[in-house]
Order: C-alpha cells, then structure tokens, then sequence
C-alpha cells in the first residue's frame, strides 16, 4: 500500500466530521422512508462486508488494487504547503483550484434526477462554459463534480476502474452503497492533504434507486436529495419549493433544470449549460443540455403570458 | 497607452500596486461587487458602455445598477469598483460639476472634467474611494472626442483610443486590442464596443448580467441596453 508522508492511507470504516454538508431537511413520503430509512444501518454492514471481501482479493492480486501513489512535496508537513499555496489568502502566490459549482441529484417516484450546471472558474476568471460534471462512471452509476475538478475526476475515474474490477471478479454489478463507500475510503485516506470534492454517487442497483453523498472531507451520507456547490443553497430553494415525489419524469427533470438555472442566475461562480441526467431501472439516461441563456430569455418570456 | 501610463511619471500607478497587494490579502475591495467599463474613441463620436450587475462577492443582487453617469451634455463617466463609492463619486462629481456651471457659465470640457476628477480622488489620498472611473466624451467648443481613465487615487491617463476598467479588465483589454480601429462611424463603433463589452463580460464571473452603451455625438447621445448572458 502507499505510503503518504510516512503514513499509512487508512481503510476507516463509516467516518463522520464536524463538518457536514448542507443537505436537505425535510419529510419524505412514506412510501420512500419506508423503504429505505431502516435500511441505512443494514446497508453500511453489507457495503462493509462486499468491501471486506474485495480487501482480501486485493491482497491477493497485489498492485491491481493498491491506492495510487503520489509524489508528495519534500517538505516537513506537505499538507501545510499546499494549502499556503492553493487555499490561503495571506499568500502572494495564487494558485487558484476550481471551486464554484452547482451540482443536484434528488429521489423521485420514477428514479433519480441528475442536474448539473458546465462552469469551471480559477478566482473570478470564468476558465470554461462546457464542463462536463456528471461523470459517468459506467451505464449503471453516476457521479457529479464539485471542488477541485483534478480531485473529482481523477477519483472518479479510479472509482470507475475499481467498480469494473469488482464487476470481473465478483460477476455483478456493484451496488452504489458500495461503490460510494469505496470512493470515501479512497479519499479518506488523504484527508487534510488538500483534497477538494464534493461529489453524488447515484444509480440503481438490487436495492433500487441509490443517492449518496461523499465529500473529501471522508463525509459520507446516504439521502433522497442533495444540492453541492457555491449555487446549491439556490437550487435547495427551488428544488424544495416545487417537489413532489410522484412527480411525471419531465416534471422532475424540468424541476432540476429549473433549480439549476436559478442557481446560475444568482451565483457568479455557475453558469453555462444545465445537464440532466435520469437513472432509472435500465440505468442512466442523458435527457437534456440545455444553454442557460436560452433557459433565461424562454423562461422570462414565459412570464410574460 | 502602455507609453502614456510611463509618461504620466506613474506616481498614482506604483501606488496603485502597492495598494492592490495590501487590500488584496482577502480580496480586492474593488473586486467585491464586480464592475467592467469599457470608453472608446469614434470619428467624431465617443462610446462608453457598462455592464449591469450588482453583486456582493459570489451573490448576484441586482441586474439594474447604474455604472455610468452623465455629467453634461457630451460628457459621461463611467465608475467602476465599491459600489458604495461608485454612488458617493457621482453625486461629488455632480456637485463640482454644477458649481462649475454656475462659476462658469458655460458646459465643462472632457479634459477639465478629467482634473476635477483626478483632484477629487486625490482629496482622499491616504483613505481612497475605491473606484477606478473612466470618462468619455466630447470637446463642448471643438466636437473633438476625449477618453480617459484614473486610478483610484486620480492618476490621469488620457487615451488615443479606448480605456478599460474594472474585474473583467485583462479579458476586456484582450478584446479592444484585437476588435478597435480608429475612426469608427456610431453605428460601427457601437457594434464593436458591444461585443469587446459583451464578449469580455462572458469570461468574467462578477460583471455582466446585461449592459447599457452610450454612443455620443456632437447632436445626440443614443443610449441602448444590451441583451446579454444572465449568468
């Protein structure tokens, strides 16, 4: 396994922090709760146990499955220096990482809606309009970008090789709990180093639709909505106001689509094309990419009616 | 305008960045509501243009804040930075410019106006406004077209041809270096200032959000506001 400024990346088990993320208080229908509120204890022990069998498989197979191996700074506390460089404000030096972002995923009666806005900004400099932010990680399983877009897809990226090796090995597919658990593991592992992400794993697997929420910080939280980014206080705004869990799927994706422009409207760090994405029993479907300009003017016109 | 930043003995410029990294240790305070302001030089004629957007850092607030203001007949300035400053600067400015009509009796040049404003800012040398103007307009006697920009503690800096302000301004420079050519008729000088303005705007996360664009004649000012990106 590699080793990182002289420590161990730690395989923890479920790891809370002081500080979670901003996540959506609010009552689910019965139906919903029902089903997969008790499930979440359950759920860890068994994405646990998938987990544990795959560790022993690794040991097996040696450097298929080991943690990547960095380079790290040659200096007393490497953490330290990157932040004086990347994230602190006294600093002459200014490297600036992506970090505004609005990214939506949320549970309704017919699946999981994925929307997402395409901006990339380094400080107030607007660095891309078409980013792509939902990561499809493969026809089953969807992952969304918020923090440091290096941190997201290169994780993500790892997290898609790793659930096809378990795919080989296991002849199914991974669940989302799973797959989720070993991103937060893989991240953990280089907590306080720098790492910024704020991510969705969702898909469908045998338990039906799955969202879960995973951070750098090691947060991870199982949901029926999230919001991630600068924007997602906006979106959280529009998204709760017009919820409904048997929303029709273009009711729901237009709701997303809708949650997202608002956000890019008020937030100067989102903007560029809403993407929606819809994960249903066959797994995701790409629905639409809109340009948040036509959104604004359609909508505006709209009004006027 | 590299050469006339030189000549000018660059007093208020060598401030302006000792100043930018003393106030920029959180962030530029000329950066927190986000402002981008473009003059530009015509035959016969002069544009300033403005984006609309008033912000508090990261939260788009409003997208009808006034950025420009007309100081006479053929004479607009155009104030970009600390919103707050933006409106006290206006409203000195209008004062100055009143008293000097009634002393006067007659419409303040675009020069003049530049050395009002210059000893304005300069009034408040060791506590500055934090706004960076830029002034646009025509010789009231002669119809000769006048552009202009300061520091923020009054450094005059007179152009040949367009003058740039604001947190767009690198993107901003970027366009007017490559679409300006001297002796624009109005319709195309108004054509080029949009789209250096617009174009600009759209790689700056802080300004934007529409814009509004003079274009000053010595027998009209045409004023138009301009369908932009919302986000």
């Amino acid at each position: 396994m590699a080793l990182v400024n002289g420590r161990r990346p730690l395989f923890a088990g479920l790891s809370s922090t002081a500080t979670a993320p901003i996540t959506a208080a609010r009552s689910t229908p019965a139906s919903v709760s029902g089903r997969y509120a008790a499930l979440s204890a359950e759920d860890d022990a068994m994405a646990e146990s998938e987990l544990s069998g795959l560790t022993e498989l690794n040991q097996q197979l040696g450097a298929m499955s080991q943690l990547p191996v960095f380079d790290v700074p040659a200096v007393q506390d490497p953490a330290a220096f990157l932040h004086a460089y990347t994230e602190d404000p006294h600093s002459k030096v200014k490297i600036h990482i992506q970090h505004g972002t609005t990214t939506l995923a949320f549970k309704f009666k017919h699946g999981i809606i994925v929307a997402v806005d395409s901006r990339a900004t380094g400080g107030s400099y607007i660095a891309s309009g078409t980013v792509k932010k939902v990561i499809e990680i493969n026809p089953y399983l969807l992952g969304t970008m918020a923090g440091g877009a290096a941190d997201c897809s290169f994780w993500e990226r790892e997290l898609a090789r790793r659930c096809r090796i378990y795919e080989l090995r296991n002849k199914e597919r991974i669940s989302v709990a799973a797959a989720s658990k070993l991103l937060a593991n893989m991240v953990y592992g280089y907590k306080n180093m720098g790492l910024s992400m704020g991510t969705m794993i969702t898909g469908w697997d045998k338990r039906g639709p799955e969202l879960y929420y995973v951070d750098s910080d090691g947060t991870r939280l199982h949901g029926d909505m999230f919001s991630v980014g600068s924007g997602s206080t906006y979106a959280y705004g529009v998204l709760d106001a017009g919820f409904r869990y048997d929303m029709t799927p273009e009711e729901a994706c237009e709701l997303g689509r809708r949650s997202i422009y608002h956000a890019t409207h008020r937030d100067a760090y989102s903007g560029g094309f809403v993407n929606v994405y819809h994960v249903r029993e066959e797994g995701w479907v790409k629905i639409s990419s809109t340009d948040v300009n036509q959104l604004h003017y359609g909508y505006k016109a709209g009004f006027a009616q | 305008m590299l050469q006339s930043i030189v000549h000018w003995n660059c007093t208020g410029f060598r401030l302006l960045s000792r100043f930018c990294i003393e106030f920029s240790v959180a962030m530029s305070i000329l950066a927190y509501n986000g402002a981008s302001i473009i003059a530009m030089k015509g035959k016969g004629c002069v544009a300033i243009a403005a984006d609309r957007r008033f912000g508090i850092q990261a939260q788009t607030v409003s997208t009808d804040f006034q950025k420009t203001f007309k100081m006479g007949d053929r004479l607009f300035i155009g104030l970009a930075g600390l919103a707050t400053d933006v409106q006290t600067v206006a409203s000195k400015l209008q004062f100055r410019v009143n008293m000097y009509h009634l002393r006067e009796e007659r419409s303040v040049a675009p020069e003049t106006f530049m050395n009002i404003v210059a000893n304005v800012l300069y009034e408040k040398r060791f506590g500055p406004f934090f706004i960076e103007p830029v002034i646009a307009g025509l010789d009231p006697v002669s119809g000769e077209p006048f552009v202009a920009a300061t520091d923020l503690i009054g450094c005059p800096d007179v152009a040949d041809d367009f003058a740039v302000v604001g947190t767009a301004s690198e993107q901003l420079y970027g366009m007017c270096e490559s679409m300006y050519e001297p002796n624009l008729e109005p319709e195309d000088l108004f054509e080029v200032v949009s789209q250096c303005l617009m174009n600009g705007c759209d790689r700056d996360a802080i300004s934007g959000w529409g814009a509004v664009v003079h274009i000053i004649e010595k027998d009209k000012v045409t004023t138009r506001t301009l369908k932009a990106r919302m986000d």
